[in-house]
């Protein structure tokens, strides 16, 4: 045990003190902060040139109340195309939007835009999203529909579930979705937990055989207690690494929504789209936030949490234990190692395809029966936690990554104490499968 | 008493025998040879009495107790292959290696500075192994096998790669362990150290002891009563019916007596053809012309 600690130790200084370390842990979500800065700033860069143009209505349908949008700047000056075409060739305005005359039957409507220079594409969907709802309003007015009836018609449609023998327990649709999504997260993380470093360890085993130094080391200590070290050392590494990068991401949106008035919302999305397009379905956002804040705190936070914790390191100890093996029969081949390298990588990508596949379908045969197998159990399990699965299923799935967690680090631990005294030997599987039967 | 005793030690790989029924004893003090052609079995050996494999079959025994989880911290070892983590720094390796034997970190600190001092190398502990020359890692390396203070020390050739001051220096090194009370194992197929080195010697061929014993009784064995004289003038006569003539040049002619024959009979011969003596000494069998000679036989 003692031993374990110390090699833990190792690998954890030797790489938090590494230059490599400190540059991936505070300058990766720099970068990622300025890469998506960069982002925004050059999708919010639309056209910015300011542009005069007239509205001739005659259709009738504009109250002239609105005189900028973006970098449409719009006069009402003229009322008749021809005097208008006259300030054009002045040069006083830089284009004309012409409304032409509209019909009640019309579901198509052509507005025409005479100018020699092009639009762009953002300022055509501005001059479209300006005057639909005003053809909207002015085709509602016509009609003598009262605009409180219509408020009526659009209703904002929900699949609400209700329990029929268990009336205590607490479901709705919103609930799967948003603890689905939490689960893919966890999933998510832990793929990217094991790909970064469980292939660290599996290099580490490596870089020690081939510079040879792992024959003294395993004079000191057992191969079984060098390999566990060594995947606990770069676990702890990799825990520190995601805590200070949460860290750094909130302290960084903190500052980014304080200082420059950024807000998150602004970096992913063109939020006023999304505040009409929303407003047009009549969905209020307030009330969405507050309905998912509202399952977040139901969701049985006490059960699940302690899963997640489960899950996360027993598959991050399943992986990292296949890939130590495969680091030990590795040798300075490049080629035979990218094959075995993929041995370990396989089932793990086809874990998290299922874990994505099981987002939209958590009670799907296949999300069942993978959620129990080994390999495929701590990624995509999480995912179907927050749905609420039998309790057998959670029991067999727990069970399971047990089992599997358990013989994987022994047979890896076989294959290890093998290979890494293994030198100049092409690691095939089959060869493979026989170390794990040579005696001690 | 045997520090190291081990009896009919196996061990099998899945097509080859690499150790067969390997038998030895290692007295304690003393500097013994382990040695063999490459591929004879020496590492496998190694790497059992080193808890690193374990034998299929047979016993090993050290101070007289079967070989347990406790033994590596009272071994040290020096394997062929030197390996230390290039981009660690050398104090740092080093008390990690010495934890790993049992060392409390003070412990470790204290003696692997007297190490450092004694190579005179004390400003070398925050450099990183690998700035350093190959000759100075082997010096680090040695500190490493030997700052647990071991009572039984393994070298699987230890001057390989080194400088002849450095060989020296390593030497002169284990001469000290060795007087302060640590037995040896001096593994290697440089038979020309062994003889300046080793008191015993296990000679292993095809996985199998093939030869051991003293260094000197084994010469004795070996030896084909062959003597060299040193003359001035008229050379000696041959006479074949007792002796006969090997090679012969201007000042010395070497002769091989009959085995009934003794060395007196041969000298007060020569002088009474009236020869004039100036030196007269048997030629020894090198370890290195017994060892060819054994493994040709065993090979044969």
């Amino acid at each position: 045990m003692n031993n374990i600690l110390l090699i833990l130790q190792r690998e954890f200084w030797t790489r938090v003190k590494s230059k490599s370390f400190l540059l991936t842990t505070f300058l990766a979500p720099i970068g990622i902060v300025v890469f998506y800065a960069a982002l925004f700033f050059i999708m919010s860069r639309g056209s910015d040139n300011i542009k005069n143009l007239a509205v001739v209505d005659r259709a009738g349908i504009v109250d002239q109340s609105e005189t900028k949008r973006n970098n449409l700047e719009l006069t009402y000056d003229y009322t008749d195309l021809e005097s208008a075409k006259e300030a054009y060739l002045a040069e006083k305005i830089d284009g004309i939007i012409e409304l032409p005359p509209i019909q009640i039957e019309q579901t198509e409507y052509d507005i025409i835009f005479h100018s020699d220079d092009q639009l762009a594409i953002d300022e055509t969907s501005t001059i479209e999203r300006m005057f639909r709802k005003k053809v909207r309003n002015y085709k509602v007015q016509k009609l003598g529909i009262d605009q409180s009836q219509l408020d009526l018609i659009d209703t904002d449609l929900n699949v609400s579930p209700r329990t029929i023998k268990d009336t205590e327990k607490d479901i709705s649709s919103l609930t799967s979705t948003v603890s689905s999504v939490l689960g893919g997260i966890v999933g998510f993380l832990l793929f990217m937990m094991v790909m970064i470093y469980g292939s660290q360890v599996m290099r580490s085993v490596s870089e020690e055989k081939i510079n040879r130094i792992v024959e003294v080391l395993i004079s000191s200590v057992k191969p079984f207690q060098l390999m566990m070290g060594k995947i606990l050392g770069v676990g702890s590494v990799g825990l520190l690494q995601v805590f200070i990068w949460i860290i750094l991401m909130i302290l960084i949106t903190v500052i980014g929504t304080s200082i420059l008035g950024i807000s998150s919302m602004d970096l992913g999305a063109d939020t006023a789209v999304l505040t009409e397009t929303m407003a047009q379905q009549g969905i209020n956002i307030d009330d969405k936030i507050f309905m998912i804040l509202k399952e977040l705190s139901s969701i049985n936070w006490a059960m699940i949490v302690p899963l997640y914790i489960f899950y996360f390191f027993v598959g991050y100890l399943t992986y990292s234990a296949l890939f130590a093996a495969v680091g030990s029969a590795m040798g300075d081949d490049v080629q035979d190692a990218q094959a075995l390298t993929m041995l370990a990588t396989i089932p793990m990508v086809i874990a998290f395809y299922i874990a994505i596949a099981a987002v939209t379908a958590p009670h799907s045969s296949m999300a069942v029966w993978s959620s129990i197998l080994p390999f495929f159990g701590p990624v995509v399990m999480p995912v179907r936690l927050a749905v609420d699965p039998p309790l057998w299923q959670i029991i067999a799935s727990v069970l399971s990554s047990i089992i599997t967690v358990i013989a994987l680090t022994w047979l890896a631990g076989r294959i290890y104490r093998v290979g890494i005294l293994m030198y100049g030997k092409k690691a095939s599987f089959k060869e493979l499968g026989k170390w794990i039967f040579y005696k001690g | 008493m045997a520090v190291l005793s081990l009896d009919k030690v196996v061990k099998q790989y899945s097509n080859h025998r690499a150790v067969d029924e390997v038998t030895f004893d290692v007295e304690e003090g003393s500097i013994f040879g382990l040695l063999g052609p490459n591929g004879a079995g020496k590492t496998s050996l190694i790497r059992i009495i080193t808890t690193i494999t374990a034998a299929d079959s047979g016993t090993v025994r050290i101070n007289g107790e079967l070989l347990n989880g406790s033994h590596p911290a009272q071994i040290g070892y020096l394997p062929e292959e030197r390996g230390l983590y290039k981009k660690m720094k050398v104090g740092d390796q080093l008390l990690f290696l010495a934890q790993l034997k049992g060392l409390s970190a003070r412990e470790a600190k204290s003696k692997i500075d007297s190490w450092l001092e004694r190579f005179e190398i004390t400003d070398w502990w925050n450099k990183q192994v690998q700035e350093l020359s190959k000759g100075m890692q082997q010096k680090i390396q040695f500190i490493a096998t030997v700052v647990h203070e071991p009572k039984l020390m393994i070298l699987d050739e230890p001057f390989s790669g080194l400088d002849p001051i450095n060989t020296n220096l390593i030497k002169d090194e284990i001469h000290r362990l060795n007087k302060n009370g640590t037995s040896i194992i001096f593994s290697t197929h440089r038979m020309e150290q062994v003889e300046e080195v080793c008191e015993d010697i296990v000679l292993i061929n095809k996985g199998r002891v093939v030869l051991s014993g003293k260094v000197e009784d084994i010469k004795n064995t070996y030896k084909e009563n062959i003597f060299r004289v040193g003359f001035k003038g008229t050379a000696p006569t041959v006479d074949n019916k007792r002796y006969s003539l090997v090679s012969k040049s201007e000042s010395d002619i070497i002769l091989r007596m009959k085995s009934d024959m003794r060395p007196n009979e041969l000298l007060n011969d020569i002088i009474k053809q009236g020869v004039n003596v100036e030196s007269y000494n048997e030629i020894m069998p090198t370890i290195n012309e017994i060892f060819i000679k054994k493994v040709g036989e065993t090979n044969e």
